[in-house]
């Protein structure tokens, strides 16, 4: 396996009052391409702090975290922004679409902060709205969809620009489990055809069938790691 | 490009909101066209309009005189130098001789200036062709404020008092051959203008002036034996002075309006990074830095002043031409300003005054919208995406 991510010794403490939580403490993890690792643990174990590291949107206080070569908190805002736009994408529980924009519209704004003809603009969008089964909403906005079709319009968003890595933090958190379901079933059939690793953030049931990967944190530690073996659901 | 287009898409989707921030900035917008249109006009008609009925192109003045004091009248005339002839004798030069007189309308005595002019004159458009006569009766001609003044009209016979060279009374009765109507004052009241060939004979002051009005084509523009001459900038100060004043009014009133439009802007802006937050997370996510998010912030409140823009040329254009057609009816107030005063006064718009209202309007609330927008970019971004401000 040949790691893109690589963390080593990572610690991160936030400021509280006059001393500091520690809600990651030295974590050490290596993510390969192709990976669809979950991290699991309870509430407060710093899953979504570990994300937001990996996605270069906040710093290790100690320790390294490198991604693609690029050691996190040693990037520009520039470069850090170029990471997030290019290599990784994001899809949060509660979607984040830009609610004044088409579902096309979503799709496409990641692709806008990149120089591109508005021709392979078009077909990597029309693309990807075929992933998630949705061509025929494109002119729709959020605010007419179904909470499960914003979620699929925040899949073709995150992998428009084809990422290396997509981060999903409790994606399925607001979905019923029909929707948790096709949203997974998707993101599965994406991470096997285009090798996309995905690594999320949850401590649903209905996630975690899908993993092939499950990393446990508790309280900001790694607790355990481990590959499952279960059959392809991809089907 | 990406910025603006984001931009105006993000407040044309704001709703109610951003058309009352684009409403109250094209009002003021148009407000402030409108009174530097009516300034403007003002200012301009009252420059044309002096420069028609009294200062001509420029003026050449006896050494003693000086127009702010009438004292100087008594010793303010003489025979306009020799090199000047000329150009009295083409009429490219007319002489004025101002004395001071007295009338006795109905018994009551006034004081007046009582203004020597030739007949023949093209220079000023004073009615003095009114004035040449060949009895014995001597006409003059007054300005409507003057015939209110004295209660005189056309046809109406006035006793007139001065004194000649040797500073001895003299008194005859005199003819109002004309009133005219002009909307400068300082030919008008308190003054009667008369042949200056009658001038002449009445004083024993042949051939002398107090001042010689010059038209366009007299290339003469520096003193000339004492006599000095006054360009324009010299004889329209008072308009000038009066334009400063008035600028410096406009400016406040502009200030206050501007102000409240830009509350408003400023205020949506606050309230807009306030709500937005996980927006504003979900653009750093996407692949912007937040610098550039805070950029399209300050563009989003500077876009407000381009749609008002946008907004007061539909419904300002219309308006403004109408006003241009119609005028506004002045105050009163400003007929005693000693200056140009019209019935009505035409706004004048020019390109440099409403580019510089719509720069005005546009780098200010650039400004408005970047204060608060400038948080943005030193924000956590993680809690920006939790919703959260810090
Ligand atoms: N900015 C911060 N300041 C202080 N404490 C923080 C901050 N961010 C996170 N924490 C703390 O760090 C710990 C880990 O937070 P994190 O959000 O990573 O948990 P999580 O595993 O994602 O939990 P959940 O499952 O509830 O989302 C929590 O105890 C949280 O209170
Ligand atoms: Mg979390």
């Amino acid at each position: 396996m040949q790691p893109i991510i690589s963390i080593n010794g990572l610690v991160k403490t936030f400021p509280v009052g006059n001393g500091f939580f520690c809600a990651l403490n030295d974590v050490n993890l290596k993510l390969g391409t192709g990976e669809f690792v979950g991290l699991v643990g309870p509430s407060g174990s710093g899953k979504t702090t570990l994300l937001n590291i990996i996605g270069s949107l906040d710093t290790p206080t100690e320790g390294k975290a490198e991604v693609l070569g690029h050691s996190i908190g040693e990037l520009t805002a520039k470069e850090s922004a170029a990471l997030r736009n290019k290599d990784i994408g994001f899809i949060f529980q509660s979607y984040n679409l830009l609610p004044v924009y088409t579902v096309y519209e979503n799709v496409e704004f990641p692709l806008l902060l990149q120089k591109m003809s508005a021709d392979t603009r078009r077909k990597a969008i029309m693309e990807a709205l075929d992933w998630v089964g949705l061509t025929n909403k494109e002119q729709s906005r959020p605010s007419q969809l179904s909470g499960g079709e914003c979620q699929r319009v925040a899949i073709a968003r995150a992998m428009v620009k084809r990422p290396a890595i997509v981060l999903a933090d409790e994606p399925s958190a607001n979905l019923d489990a029909k929707n948790s379901h096709n949203i997974l079933q998707t993101m599965r059939k994406l991470n096997e055809e285009l090798q996309t690793t995905f690594i999320f953030a949850t401590h649903d049931e209905k996630v975690m069938q899908y993993l092939k990967r499950i990393v446990y944190l508790q309280d900001g530690e790694v607790e355990r790691d481990e590959t499952v073996n279960q059959p392809n659901r991809n089907e | 490009m990406l910025l603006l287009r984001t931009a105006f898409k993000n407040i044309l989707g704001g709703g109610k909101r951003t058309w009352l921030n684009v409403t109250v900035l094209s009002f003021t917008f148009v407000i402030m066209v409108a009174y530097n249109g009516i300034l403007d006009g003002f200012l301009e008609e009252a420059r044309r309009e002096t420069q028609r009925w009294e200062t001509g192109a420029g003026q050449i003045q006896h050494p003693e005189y000086d127009r702010y004091d009438m004292f100087t009248l008594q010793d303010a005339h003489g025979v306009a130098p020799l090199s000047l002839q000329t150009y009295l004798a083409d009429k490219s030069m007319t002489p004025i001789l101002i004395l001071q007189a007295a009338i006795y309308p109905q018994g009551r005595f006034q004081n007046i200036l009582l203004k020597g002019i030739d007949a023949g004159q093209n220079i000023l458009e004073l009615p003095t062709a009114k004035l040449r006569h060949t009895g014995t009766e001597i006409p003059v001609i007054i300005g409507q404020r003057m015939a209110g003044l004295a209660d005189l009209k056309e046809g109406d016979r006035v006793m007139l008092r001065w004194r000649d060279k040797q500073g001895v009374f003299d008194a005859q009765e005199i003819v109002i051959a004309a009133v005219f109507k002009t909307k400068t004052t300082t030919v008008d009241a308190g003054q009667m203008w008369i042949n200056i060939t009658d001038l002449y004979a009445m004083t024993g002051m042949q051939d002398e002036a107090t001042y010689l009005v010059k038209s366009e084509n007299c290339p003469v523009v520096s003193d000339i034996d004492n006599w000095s001459y006054k360009d324009l900038k010299y004889l329209l100060a008072d308009i000038d002075l009066m334009a400063k004043s008035n600028q410096t009014e406009s400016f406040i009133i502009f200030a206050i309006l501007l102000a409240i439009a830009l509350l408003a802007v400023f205020d949506t802006q606050m309230l807009s990074i306030f709500r937005r937050q996980k927006e504003i997370g979900t653009y750093v996510a996407l692949g912007m830095t937040p610098k550039r998010v805070s950029g399209l912030f300050t563009l989003e409140g500077t876009s407000y002043s381009i749609l008002a823009v946008l907004m007061a040329a539909v419904w300002g254009t219309p308006l403004l031409y109408l006003f241009a057609q119609t005028g506004m009816k002045m105050p009163e107030v400003y007929a005693d300003m000693g200056m140009g005063m019209s019935d009505a006064i035409y706004p004048a718009y020019h390109v440099s005054s409403i580019m510089t209202s719509i720069i005005v309007i546009v780098v200010l609330s650039a400004i408005i919208s970047y204060l608060p927008a400038r948080r943005i970019a030193k924000q956590n971004i993680v809690f920006a995406l939790k919703g959260k401000i810090n």
